[in-house]
């Protein structure tokens, strides 16, 4: 019985058992303070507008979608960052705040990689809400993140500081920090920006490699052939969803030009975007 | 060796050491944190808002602790409130909260009989005037000071480096800071006797700042900050002995030429190192 009150302790919120991994119901956020105002409510603008979805265990999925299109805010609402002005977001039967089951990857911009900490001090730090307080890792915690650092082959890199890691190197051993937290639900904002083809492909390798585990994945990035392809669903949103489902049915033409608008030139049977920029946006600010 | 062994033999300059080394050791460690979270500017600010707390205390005849840190408090949440509606910069707020209490210090201490002395022992220190019944203080709340940095290292370590997560281990983000801040607030009360308000950001900010150029890892930076700054405190009060010179402006001299020699010579890192390659 006391092991068992630990163990929720530990594990924040109890899950309840059957409910979705994640699910929104007609969220929307409102972006101006005093916004939430309802006699504005007419000229209120949205980030995110009505967003209505749901994740079971174990899937993954891609949100793409224009800069400033709200991949971020949805990132940032799932992890609790960010609250809902309206609408209802449930992370295994529970709003997230209770929950040290979601992991998040952020966008390399957003990391001091001058900070003095070595790789697996950053993966040690995914177990300090398991740890507790007043407590020291233990020689059991280090194993964990040996563990961790091996199942995304960076072994190697344990004692190496971060600044020292290339890019998909410094991706890997975040998502090993979130295996160290035990993870259920993982998410990446832009993980793939900036990385060659073969780091691309190790970190596909490593989030394949939790498919077994029920670790839930979602992802926002601008790649939209990598959305289609390595993807369970896409969700193509500009504020609101536009469209949601198998890849090759949401990334239509019709679809993107109702999300690109503006940015999207079709040129004889191809399509360009004029979008794909990432680093410098505006949502990274 | 006599030139090291010949002051030893007045017991005030045994105190001025043993008070520099705790300061010395307490500042650089928090100061690692300051330089780590870019809160040198809020660290000033502190150093100069607490002196209000600090007069009343000592016109009252009470311990100066605990009028620094109610005014050390009262300013952290004072810049809380004037930022909480977002139409202030936290920096700005500082600054008005700074030079506000900061005035209000030096004009109730102006209305003392000793106002000059005084004024110049807050703001430079006093390190030749530590007493018995002083370094118990500073030994003691130095010790609370680095034991709560030993229990809360790794939370401490984790709204540093990646606030996000901490988030999502659902830390008590709120209660961390303010600790971070009541902190910070001590280790002014502990070190003002020994480099005075004016030079405080010195000792929080110079030896952790030099210990950054040498280190890759925070443990270390800690350890190699301390003895940075340990290591300016007694050679601090050893140059104010022989070169009749104010100890305080000693100390964080001393912790300046240190950082200047390793920002130029660093091994791999430093400036000259840099134009060799």
């Amino acid at each position: 019985m006391t092991e068992m009150v630990k163990q929720i302790k530990r594990r924040g919120v109890s899950h309840e058992p059957g409910l979705p991994t994640l699910e929104m119901k007609h969220v929307s956020v409102a972006y101006a303070a005093g916004a939430n105002d309802v006699t504005s409510a007419r000229s209120t603008q949205y980030a995110v507008e009505d967003v209505t979805f749901r994740v079971g265990a174990g899937e993954r999925i891609a949100i793409v979608g224009p800069n400033g299109a709200g991949k971020s805010t949805l990132l940032k609402l799932i992890v609790g960052t960010l609250k809902p002005s309206q609408g209802e977001i449930d992370i295994f039967g529970h709003g997230p705040d209770g929950h040290i089951c979601i992991a998040y990857v952020p966008q390399r911009s957003q990391i001091d990689w001058s900070f003095p900490v070595t790789v697996e001090d950053v993966v040690m730090m995914g177990r300090a809400g398991q740890i507790g307080f007043f407590r020291w890792p233990r020689r059991a915690d280090w194993q964990v993140v040996k563990a961790c650092l091996a199942r995304v082959n960076a072994t190697h890199l344990a004692k190496k500081q971060i600044g020292e890691l290339s890019g998909g190197q410094q991706q890997r051993v975040f998502i090993a920090r979130a295996l160290a937290q035990e993870a259920e639900l993982l998410l990446l904002d832009e993980p793939l920006t900036g990385l060659d083809i073969p780091s691309q492909d190790a970190i596909f390798e490593v989030l394949e490699s939790l498919r077994p585990d029920g670790v839930t994945v979602v992802v926002s990035t601008h790649d939209l052939n990598m959305a289609a392809e390595r993807f369970d669903r896409v969700m193509l949103i500009n504020r609101k969803v536009v469209a949601l489902g198998e890849g090759t049915a949401v990334l239509t033409t019709e679809n993107l030009m109702t999300a690109y608008g503006g940015h999207m030139h079709v040129v004889g049977d191809d399509m360009l975007l004029a979008d794909t920029c990432c680093d410098h946006g505006e949502e990274n600010q | 060796m006599d030139w090291f062994l010949d002051p030893l033999q007045y017991s005030f300059i045994i105190q001025a050491l043993l008070a520099a080394v705790i300061v010395g050791v307490v500042c650089s460690v928090l100061g690692t944190f300051v330089v780590l979270r870019g809160m040198a500017f809020f660290g000033d600010a502190l150093a100069h808002t607490i002196l209000p707390g600090v007069v009343i205390a000592f016109l009252l005849g009470w311990p100066l602790a605990v009028g620094a840190l109610i005014f050390g408090v009262l300013t952290a949440v004072g810049i809380g409130v004037l930022t909480e509606r977002g139409d202030l910069k936290e920096d700005t707020a500082i600054g008005v909260v700074f030079a506000g209490f900061f005035a209000l210090g030096v004009a109730m201490l102006s209305m003392s009989d000793s106002y000059t002395v005084d004024l110049a022992h807050f703001l430079f220190g006093n390190l030749l005037g530590v007493t018995q019944a002083d370094l118990w203080t500073t030994a003691v709340l130095g010790a609370i000071v680095l034991i709560t940095i030993f229990l809360f290292y790794k939370e401490f370590l984790v709204i540093s480096f990646d606030p996000v997560l901490a988030v999502t281990l659902r830390l008590p983000i709120t209660f961390l800071r303010y600790l971070l801040l009541i902190l910070i607030a001590v280790t002014i009360v502990v070190s003002l006797q020994v480099v005075g308000i004016a030079l405080m950001l010195a000792m929080f900010v110079t030896p952790a700042a030099t210990a950054s150029l040498l280190t890759r890892r925070l443990p270390t930076m800690m350890v190699v900050s301390a003895s940075i700054g340990a290591f300016s405190g007694v050679a601090g009060v050893y140059a104010s002995y022989y070169l009749n010179v104010a100890s305080g402006p000693a100390v964080v001299l001393i912790a300046t030429t240190i950082f200047l020699l390793v920002f130029l010579f660093a091994p791999g890192r430093g400036y000259v190192w840099g134009k060799l390659v």
